[in-house]
């Protein structure tokens, strides 16, 4: 999933300054699932920003809702009757659902609720950690199913490094390092093969390097 | 002027802090009548939400009383619920209204002089902190 975090209120309140009526929304996906943008949140940051702004003799009318994805044109539609009503979308979608609104609603200033952070995976209740960067030319069937790119800091393609100490990466001791997770896991499997071979140097034109990426799927155009 | 008399909203869990301020009532222990008592099931149900939307209707305080750590009739709704009021305390703080606004606390079934106590003491506690930022704000907003 996409993995976000909410915005100190002091932010959003700078954002909310000049107008006094917006309508906060929530995507039902990603931000959901890490706590950060769904509808409990919606209601929970609401109810937050009232309070400062009325404790500052300040009146912000905030109305609630909550899409099913911020980041699909058909359910973004479904604000296009009420969004007159409203000087601006506060939405606590992830940059991907922030710029579909602004997209689709050009005369409507749309501001982040939530900082955008990675793709993750739960480690355990109230605990995400990255997992995927989108390099595009995935290798996670050489490596054990652990990616080099997200989880070794240094990002190599041939580890360890030098600092890889008792299974940890030097960068901080509570972080494990990727290869040594990949070398257990290759170890665990009988594929120590895998591992002998250097893994040549990465082209990242299909990552960020290449500018900005698209899919486009021939059999699904209409 | 009239001192000021904060309302105070108690989430209770159904088997002791409940059964504990009903208690208190029959022994004729007195606890302030502002504490208004919501009866839950678990204090593992009182969501970050059900916290914040009292505050924001006007509550000037809010208590959470569940069982002892380890005495939860669900295993540990009383612990994830300490955790969701340490949450909104500091985000209490972050809106500027007081983080010491929200409280837990624990007690048994039998313990109705537990709750008679913490009741008057959050009560005193609210008292001397002031009304809720949020009401006399809006009053100016109205204005
Ligand atoms: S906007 Fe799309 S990508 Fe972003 S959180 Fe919602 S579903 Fe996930
Ligand atoms: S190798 Fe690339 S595509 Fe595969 S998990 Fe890592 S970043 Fe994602």
């Amino acid at each position: 999933m996409i993995t976000a975090v909410r915005k100190p209120l002091e932010e959003i309140m700078g954002f909310a300054a000049p107008y006094s009526r917006v309508l906060l929304l929530g995507c039902n996906e990603c931000v959901t699932v890490c706590y950060a943008g769904g509808r409990k949140e919606v209601g929970i940051l609401a109810s937050a920003l009232s309070m400062a702004f009325l404790k500052e003799g300040k009146k912000l009318d905030i109305v609630e809702q909550t899409l099913e994805r911020q980041c699909d044109p058909e359910y973004v539609e479904e604000i296009a009757q009420t969004i007159d009503q409203y000087d601006a979308v506060f939405s606590m979608a992830c940059g991907c659902g922030v710029q579909t609104v602004a997209g689709r609603y050009k005369d409507k200033p749309v501001f982040p609720m939530v900082n955008t952070m990675f793709m993750g995976a739960s480690e355990r209740q109230g605990v995400w950690a990255e997992r995927c960067a989108g390099c595009g030319d995935c290798v996670l069937g050489r490596t054990g199913g652990v990616c080099p790119v997200a989880r070794c800091s240094k990002r190599i393609f041939n580890g360890p490094c030098g600092g890889s100490t008792k299974g940890k990466c030097e960068i901080d001791p509570g972080v494990d390092c990727a290869w040594q997770l990949i070398w257990d896991r290759l170890k665990a499997l009988g594929r120590t093969d895998l591992y002998s071979e250097i893994i040549p140097a990465k082209d990242w034109r299909s990552a960020k390097d290449g500018g900005p990426r698209r899919i486009v799927r021939e059999d699904l155009l209409s | 002027m009239r001192a000021f008399e904060p309302i105070i909203v108690a989430f209770a869990c159904e088997y002791c802090a409940y059964t504990a301020a009903d208690m208190a009532g029959s022994l004729g222990m007195s606890y302030p009548p502002n504490v208004k008592i919501i009866r839950v099931p678990c204090t593992g149900k009182v969501d970050t939400l059900h916290l914040m939307r009292a505050l924001q209707k006007g509550a000037d305080g809010v208590l959470v009383a569940g069982c002892y750590l380890g005495d939860c009739h669900y295993k540990n709704g009383n612990l994830r619920a300490q955790q969701r009021v340490g949450y909104v305390s500091r985000l209490l703080d972050e809106i500027g209204i007081g983080g010491e606004r929200v409280m837990m606390t624990f007690m048994s079934a039998g313990q109705g002089n537990v709750f008679a106590q913490v009741a008057n003491e959050f009560t005193e506690k609210i008292r001397n902190l002031g009304p809720n930022p949020v009401k006399l704000g809006a009053g100016k907003a109205a204005a």
